[in-house]
């Protein structure tokens, strides 16, 4: 609750520090001000609730998981401000506008993460939903930023739409929003919850972009501004899951998803896995190729929402803290280079050394090596995917796609290590040497002692 | 007035929406076939609402209230969308949605 009210706030406050403030460094520290604000005032509220949950008006139900992901989410954000705020000034002149959009679509995820209605679901979705459109658009006068804008805005109405209609069919079929109160997963369901569950299963498939639902993901990702597609694919991509990952652990609280269920869900995820791992493997820009490579990051993120046992709890968060981090990180160094092909990163590590460890810090944690935070994540929700039993063929597609996915994430590092070139890059100032290191000091940290974290759920 | 028929018609109406978007090229009628798929939910929400009221449940309520949720929405998803559409007709000159496909490269 405090995490909600502090970041609609900080939205309100950026939209004015715009008309008071000229200067677009310190509109940046204002920004990170109010947003280390929210963050104190979203572990603050670990206080009032003691051991338990605490409900307001059976809408809202904070515990320790939702703050913990608020945390998580929060401090992604702070750290992508660090690295990639400045680059906001390179979009359009509207600097303030877009800090106050991402506190919006932040406000948006906290209330993903503590909902306990379907209406504030839908709701959540919208707040996270609408800013992005606009800042996919940011950049007006390009061609390919105002179609990415227009193609994510007709593809997410439309899935907001299904998003409803389901809503609405479990309505008529169990007479409550209350997601706790759904039951969904006791016995049989009449044809109108199914109806529902199938079409709010597809359009949170669109928010995540699972395949066959995934077909917007590399245009918009690839047409929108660098900066934001940071954002978009990273912090807002994980509340997603968390939208997901509520929906089906709450409505089918206390039973197994039925066979034919997991089925549906199993089928989603391989295909997910499958066309996100083998298309990334073609590409020739990385900024495309992590388009694709967050479809399949999506499929492993999906494992934790088919097995529904603690440590899908535990997988998830990891793996949000894990992706979002190492591609904050990837996209910060890849928004200083001048070519986002992989040839673009040829040569890199002579002339920026530092650029090039951390990137590759980052893409082995992506990749899943050891002693990154990406390993651990993976090794969650696979070991989640194993206790749920009957999957065993789903895992081992999974391991399969997360060896192809070494291909592809490697490239970068012979690009940068073994190619004879010259990467062009930006100036490249000493605070921002300093903030990637830190960030993938964190991403190191995650992969030793991944109980940091852990021990709050 | 059974609640079937009120089923049926949002139904009917949520499909002509979704075939709309499917079929249509044009971004502005796509955008207006994406209202009628909320506008036959709303229907759908009230018609279950007093099904649910009849049936003696006292917070069936809550799913009017939700449809007035869905109309803010819808009008902020308007405010944002015509935005878009127009800044697409001034860098492209038309709202076809047969000319995006220069992203795909």
């Amino acid at each position: 609750m405090n995490a909600l009210i502090s970041t609609a706030l900080s939205g309100v406050v950026m939209m004015f520090a715009g008309l008071f403030i000229g200067n677009k460094q310190r509109i940046k520290f204002v920004a990170i001000v109010v947003l280390l604000i929210s963050f104190a005032a979203n572990l603050a509220e670990l206080s009032t609730i003691g051991a338990g949950e605490r409900t307001l008006y059976g809408m809202i139900t904070i515990s320790h998981f939702s703050i913990l992901f608020n945390a998580i989410a929060l401090g992604s954000t702070l750290i992508y401000f660090l690295l990639s705020g400045s680059a906001f000034e390179k979009v359009g002149e509207h600097v303030s506008d877009y800090f106050a959009l991402i506190f919006f679509i932040l406000s948006g995820i906290t209330l993903v993460s503590t909902f306990s209605s379907l209406l504030i679901l839908f709701l959540a979705i919208e707040i996270m939903s609408i800013p992005q459109y606009i800042l996919a658009g940011a950049d007006k006068k390009t061609p390919k930023s105002t179609e990415a804008s227009l193609k994510y805005f007709l593809m997410g109405s439309f899935s907001t739409g299904i998003l409803l209609m389901g809503i609405a069919l479990i309505y008529g079929a169990t007479g409550t929003f209350n997601v706790a109160e759904l039951g969904l997963g006791a016995g049989k369901v009449n044809t109108l919850a199914l109806c529902g569950i199938i079409l709010m299963a597809f359009a949170l498939s669109f928010k995540v972009s699972a395949a066959p639902f995934h077909f917007w993901t590399p245009d918009v990702y690839d047409g929108s501004p660098t900066v934001f597609t940071s954002f978009m694919a990273t912090v807002v991509k994980a509340g997603g899951f968390i939208a997901f990952i509520r929906v089906f652990h709450g409505a089918f609280v206390g039973e197994r998803l039925t066979a034919d269920w997991q089925l549906l869900l199993a089928i989603i995820t391989a295909a997910t896995l499958i066309i996100g791992n083998f298309t990334a493997v073609f590409q020739q820009s990385v900024k495309r190729m992590l388009a694709y490579s967050s479809i399949a990051q999506a499929g492993f993120m999906l494992l934790a929402v088919i097995s529904m046992n603690t440590f899908a709890t535990q997988g998830i968060i990891l793996y949000a803290a894990a992706y979002s981090v190492a591609t904050i990180g990837i996209f910060a160094v890849m928004i200083k280079l001048k070519d986002y092909t992989f040839d673009g990163f040829n040569g890199l590590a002579r002339t920026q050394p530092v650029l090039a460890i951390t990137t590759t810090i980052f893409v082995c944690s992506l990749a899943g090596i050891p002693l990154t935070a990406g390993f651990f994540a993976k090794y969650f929700v696979l070991a989640a995917a194993v206790q749920q039993g009957n999957l065993l063929w789903l895992v081992i597609t999974a391991v399969i796609c997360a060896a192809i996915s070494a291909y592809y994430y490697f490239r970068v590092i012979i690009a940068m290590y073994f190619k004879q070139g010259e990467a062009e890059t930006a100036e490249i100032s000493g605070s921002f040497k300093l903030m990637l290191i830190i960030t993938a000091a964190i991403v190191i940290l995650l992969g030793i002692f991944p109980g940091l974290l852990l021990q709050f759920i | 007035m059974p609640v079937q028929y009120y089923i049926f018609l949002s139904i009917a109406l949520f499909c002509i929406g979704v075939m709309g978007v499917l079929m249509r090229r044009n971004a502005i009628i796509i955008f207006m076939c994406v209202e009628l798929m909320l506008n036959a939910v709303n229907l759908l929400l009230v018609a279950f609402s007093k099904m649910w009221a009849d049936a003696g449940r006292v917070d069936a309520g809550g799913a009017q209230i939700f449809v007035f949720f869905i109309m803010v929405v819808a009008a902020a998803e308007v405010a944002a969308g015509l935005a878009i559409i127009v800044m697409v007709y001034r860098n492209s000159q038309s709202v076809d949605i047969n000319i995006m496909n220069r992203l795909k490269n």
